[in-house]
């Protein structure tokens, strides 16, 4: 299995048609995944898997087999969700898709009104993309920093720092219309 | 910001924004869709052609600067 892994892998860097094709199959599901914790928009999600991967495909030529597909289709894929976010930061499109999410959690703290989180839906959506990007994943996602990091090509520290920014100018403009949190 | 103050607003950030269910799938296969961007616009071909355009872009301007040396000018103004 690992051989029949390999040797695809192999193809693929040798440009081979047929290989990126077991390669989409195999991590189309993963790769959307990825996609839609960062925009939180099926449709986004689907359009910038299929850009991710023709992104893949004109690099192959860099793909290097040893370090694995995995690792570098997250990467692509969240640079490609990265320019979305950038493209699409005016706050009208923002608040529009990430209201529709703005569902109470199973767990909801009776503190937090539904107003609060709106505005705290709001705020997030203004921050920006990179430090956004970030907190997403970090903390809302609550994925592993390490994972973080390497899907953003940054260093774990660097995570934490942008975490950290993210929070404390989400603090600032929450503070600004006056919630205190 | 300390570390409570911290907590406090990875705590909110949680409740506004819920995280996205992590067995999320795509509607529908993509591989369609990936076939059609394929077949629109070749990785390989849109790279050859842009190079191939390029060259004879740059080798027709260093001719006609060659065989008519008081066009560089002009070139050089609609650049």
């Amino acid at each position: 299995m690992q051989n029949g892994e390999s040797g695809v892998l192999n193809q693929f860097q040798r440009g081979d048609a047929a290989a990126f094709e077991v390669l989409f199959h195999q991590h189309q599901r993963a790769v959307y995944g990825w996609i839609l914790r960062i925009t939180r928009n099926p449709a986004a999600a689907e359009e910038l898997t299929i850009e991710t991967f023709w992104r893949i495909f004109s690099a192959y030529a860099r793909f290097d087999a040893a370090r694995g597909f995995e690792g570098w289709a997250r990467r692509i894929a969240t640079r490609a969700a990265l320019d979305w976010l950038r493209a699409r930061r005016t706050e009208g499109e923002l608040s529009t898709e990430m209201l529709g999410e703005v569902a109470a959690p199973a767990e909801a703290d009776p503190a937090v009104t539904a107003e609060i989180r709106r505005k705290t839906a709001m705020a997030f959506s203004r921050l920006p993309p990179k430090l956004r990007i970030a907190a997403t994943l970090a903390v809302i996602e609550e994925q592993p920093q390490k994972d973080v990091a390497a899907a953003l090509g940054v260093s774990v520290a660097a995570v934490k720092l942008r975490v950290f920014r993210a929070l404390r100018l989400l603090r600032k403009d929450l503070e600004r219309q006056g919630i205190t949190p | 910001m300390n570390e409570d103050d911290l907590d406090r607003m990875k705590k909110l950030l949680q409740q506004a924004l819920p995280p996205v269910k992590g067995d999320s799938e795509p509607r529908q296969d993509l591989w369609p869709a990936m076939l059609r961007r394929l077949n629109t616009r070749p990785a390989a071909q849109a790279l050859t052609g842009r190079n191939w355009f390029d060259g004879a872009l740059a080798f027709g301007l260093l001719g006609l600067a060659a065989f008519f040396p008081a066009s560089i000018p002009v070139v050089l103004y609609y650049l």
